[in-house]
């Protein structure tokens, strides 16, 4: 097939002429076939490489490779900015292509942990400043001038006392052909021209017209589609199944299995390949397959749901500990207790699982998909499947929401085999029923609490226990280790309480499991702060008071608390029927907190008012973080007052929208988010921060509001009274 | 065969009449701006214009089409959708921008009705499309900065 040649040309890019309104874009290589590519980038063939991730051709076009998928979270624009700030060379003046997995673009090429830009703030800054060195020494010597007479600015070396200009265009060539130096001089961070500031997203423009291409909108000649039925009962085997019917439906090809790789968890599953995806979907309802389920089909929430209750009884394994928690809460003149209990949720991106695969004669493999790790679908999918790295071209499109879900390939696989199997390029696309169904989700962790006062209300034993599964779904857990992912965070917090007992009891969860944005912490988080409120309350203090209290020690929990405090007006009176709730969580991604104000309405509340603050250090593009903030306040509002998922008969009972609904424009509130930005070495992610504290600021505003105490996610916001 | 009038060009599709309208744009014509999000008409992904009205390609029968005006995000080129455009780049709307095309085709059509809507008007046009990125709050100010431009 003629799509197999010349893959190297044939990466997803995107060329800018400039930033300042729609119809900017030249190109987009999104074709299959690679042809726009080839058309825009004119120079590629003969660009020069400074390193992996720099190309320069005699033109001078700059051509920067992102390693980052784009998933909402903006690394079109980090990324290239990182390198681009070193390299003396503005956003608009750069072809941006994404990398698929390569083996010379490095070991990181994901997105996950809000990871992005905090761990890669001085690597790539490194990469374009090496670039720019070998540019002002490829100068000095052709003009044979001390490279110390020579500065990068806009593409152009410039000899500072002749005036002279070579641009990179002119350098490219020489530049490629000296040694990168290993420890480049960074700019100062107060000489940024594109870090640190508000800039456009490259991606926008392209997502306002029609023309960004996502995994499921790719194509190639000969191309067929899939829909596949997986028995809704998790656990279950194939017995057999019979086609006949199926292909009777016109535009029905063939009926295939295939399975479902996702960790330990396989499922196998009956493919209706079609010559267009809605055959596809009416030659799958015209299936007959027949399942065997394991004995799984009596497995439902509400029995689920209590035999965590009864597992909470048990003591857990310690996950962390400090003092003499037992003695000293036994003896505590003031004691409390809580359960708090978080749902089963899905990822839900609105872009379904898809995947364009391609296998042709000698084990040659091309995938066009939507992922967030591009670097491991190589390294896996090479070894799983015996097709030589180099013989593995995977194509990153941009990815219609990631959240998580993303970092699981299991719908790639199905698509691999599938193409093996009928020996054409197979797209196989789930239906939203599919994604609602079939997870993998988001596990439900509760959380009995304990915490004690003294006498005159201080805080002086807390406890944290977890009960869950684990995201890999392991049944033979070792019951004497608690589960770091799983513990998220509860650790970590900087309340100054002297003696702390955190405990996780793991509870075995058999149906696919996964991250989901801001991991465990969105739901620990929950637990773990309106139990702060709650003590707060019974030593009769104020929220914000009580919590400032006991962060004597500076820290940024202390500094985030202390701006929360001043943007919401914290110590302003609020209306009768009003109330105000705080949060915040440390994690590894990062942190964040919320103040929330909500008033009474009927029998519920209203959201009245929302106060974000995020911690940074070092912020790359604040109104970037601010978008990034608002939706996961969004993302955090549907996971606290909507559905959430549960299973009956083994199976999931939600199906779509209708019944696992999201949070809609109407449900929501404006979001007012502040960035600490203080600058220095630290350096914190952005993409997660802005969901865990949510729920608990919320929840907390209502108590104050409704003398209502929340302790069970998801909650009808219209009746809480 | 089945004539479409998509954008002003007639396209002839082999398809079922019962097939939705979406995946004759998709796969037939091989417009892909228009996207699928759930197939029941509840997350407006899928939304075009049918004669000028927004509505939900996935849940549109192809025969329903027929000797219809149809225009999707492809075919957005008045100063309406140039001044909705410009609003979203300008107010950097999109994140991941899955949903974008079908809430840009829901804006268009309610500033054709109402050049200058309320929040309740937006919230009115704008709930049958969801955003799983959260990009809500600035759709609402680029709906109202759009308004602006239009005057």
């Amino acid at each position: 097939m003629t799509q197999q040649k010349s893959s190297i040309d044939r990466r997803n890019f995107l060329r800018l002429t400039g930033l300042t309104g729609a119809g900017l874009i030249m190109g987009m290589g999104v074709k299959a076939d690679g042809s726009a590519i080839i058309e825009n980038i004119t120079a590629a063939s003969n660009a020069f490489e400074l390193s992996p991730l720099v190309m320069i051709d005699q033109a001078g076009v700059v051509t920067i490779f992102n390693t980052k998928p784009e998933i909402g979270q903006g690394t079109y624009q980090s990324i290239p900015a990182l390198i681009a700030e070193e390299l003396e060379v503005s956003m608009d003046k750069i072809v941006i292509k994404q990398t698929g997995g390569e083996k010379k673009y490095g070991p990181a090429q994901f997105v996950g942990g809000s990871s992005s830009v905090r761990t890669n703030y001085t690597s790539l800054r490194k990469v374009g400043a090496a670039a720019k060195e070998m540019l002002l020494n490829a100068a000095s010597k052709q003009w044979g001038v001390p490279v110390s007479e020579c500065y990068a600015e806009n593409a152009t070396v410039i000899h500072r006392p002749s005036g002279k200009k070579l641009g990179y265009g002119e350098l490219a060539e020489a530049a490629s052909k000296l040694e990168a130096p290993k420890n480049p001089t960074l700019k100062d961070p107060k000489d940024f021209k594109i870090l640190g500031k508000s800039a456009p997203r490259p991606d926008i423009p392209i997502k306002v017209n029609g023309t960004a291409k996502f995994g499921i909108d790719a194509s190639v000649p000969g191309m067929v589609y899939a829909s596949i039925e997986r028995c809704k009962v998790f656990g279950s085997k194939l017995v057999s199944f019979d086609a006949t019917a199926a292909k009777k439906v016109k535009g029905v090809i063939a009926v295939e299995t295939c399975e479902r790789i996702h960790g330990i968890y396989k499922s196998e599953g009956v493919a209706v390949i079609a010559e267009n995806y809605w055959a596809a979907v009416q030659g799958r309802k015209a299936l007959v397959v027949k399942w065997d389920h394991q004995g799984n089909d009596q497995f439902n929430s509400k029995d689920y749901e209590q035999s965590m209750r009864d597992a909470a009884k048990k003591e857990g394994a310690v996950e962390h500990q400090q003092g003499n928690f037992d003695q000293v809460f036994s003896g505590a003149p003031v004691k409390l207790e809580a359960f708090y209990e978080t749902p089963v949720v899905s990822h839900s991106p609105i872009e379904p699982m898809n995947c364009l695969a391609s296998w042709t004669e000698g084990n040659k493999l091309e995938i066009w998909t939507s992922t967030q790790v591009p670097g491991s679908v190589v390294n896996e999918f090479s070894k799983t499947y015996g097709v030589k790295q180099e013989d593995l071209k995977l194509h990153v499109l941009f990815n219609g929401g990631g959240f998580g879900r993303r970092l699981y390939p299991d719908y790639i696989h199905e698509a691999v085999q599938l193409s093996k199997k009928v020996g054409k390029p197979v797209k196989s696309i789930w239906t939203r029923e599919d994604d609602t169904q079939q997870g993998p989700f988001r596990p439900m962790t509760f959380s009995a609490m304990k915490g004690a006062l003294d006498a005159s209300g201080k805080a002086i034993a807390f406890q944290h226990k977890v009960i869950s599964g684990t995201l890999d779904m392991k049944k033979d857990y070792d019951v004497t280790k608690a589960d770091g992912t799983m513990t998220e965070g509860i650790s970590e917090q900087k309340y100054e309480i002297e003696h702390m007992k955190n405990l996780y009891v793991h509870h075995y969860l058999h149906v696919p499991l996964a991250a989901w944005r801001a991991v465990t912490s969105t739901t620990l988080a929950f637990a773990h702060e309106c139990f702060i409120d709650e003590m707060a309350v019974a030593a009769k203090k104020d929220p914000m008071a009580f919590r400032l209290g006991m962060l004597t020690k500076d820290s940024d929990t202390k500094t985030i608390l202390n701006k929360l405090k001043e943007v919401s007006n914290w110590d302003k009176p609020l209306p009768a029927g009003w109330g105000r709730g705080v949060a915040q969580y440390e994690f590894f991604a990062g942190q964040a907190g919320f103040v929330i104000e909500v008033s009474k309405k009927g029998t519920g509340v209203k959201i009245e008012k929302v106060v974000a603050v995020i911690d940074l250090g070092t912020v790359v593009n604040p109104d970037n973080t601010r978008a990034q903030v608002e939706g996961a306040a969004v993302m955090a509002l549907t996971a606290a007052i909507k559905g959430g998922i549960t299973f009956d008969k083994g199976a999931t009972v939600q199906s779509n929208f209708h019944n696992n609904p999201l949070v809609r424009i109407n449900e929501m509130p404006k979001v007012e988010v502040h960035i600490l930005a203080n600058g220095g070495d630290k350096i914190k992610g952005v993409g997660e921060p802005g969901l865990p504290p949510f729920a608990p600021a919320l929840c907390n505003a209502i108590f104050a509001a409704t003398g209502k105490r929340i302790r069970r996610l998801p909650f009808d916001i219209n009746k809480i009274v | 065969m089945i004539t479409l009038n998509i954008n002003n060009t007639n396209y002839q599709v082999d398809a079922s009449a019962d097939m939705p309208l979406l995946w004759a744009i998709r796969d037939m014509v091989g417009l892909t701006g228009t996207k699928f999000g759930c197939g029941i008409a509840q997350c407006g992904a899928c939304t075009v214009h049918v004669d000028g009205k927004p509505v939900r390609s996935c849940s549109f029968p192809v025969a329903a089409a027929v000797g219809k005006k149809i225009t999707t995000i492809e075919g957005m080129k008045d100063k309406i959708a140039e001044a909705v455009q410009h609003a979203w780049v300008e107010l950097q709307v999109p994140q991941c921008g899955y949903c974008q095309s079908g809430q840009i085709m829901s804006a268009t059509a309610l500033l054709k009705t109402k050049p200058n809507p309320t929040d309740a008007d937006i919230d009115a046009a704008m709930q049958g499309n969801l955003c799983r990125c959260g990009t809500y709050q600035r759709i609402r100010s680029a709906i109202h900065r759009a308004a602006e431009m239009i005057k």
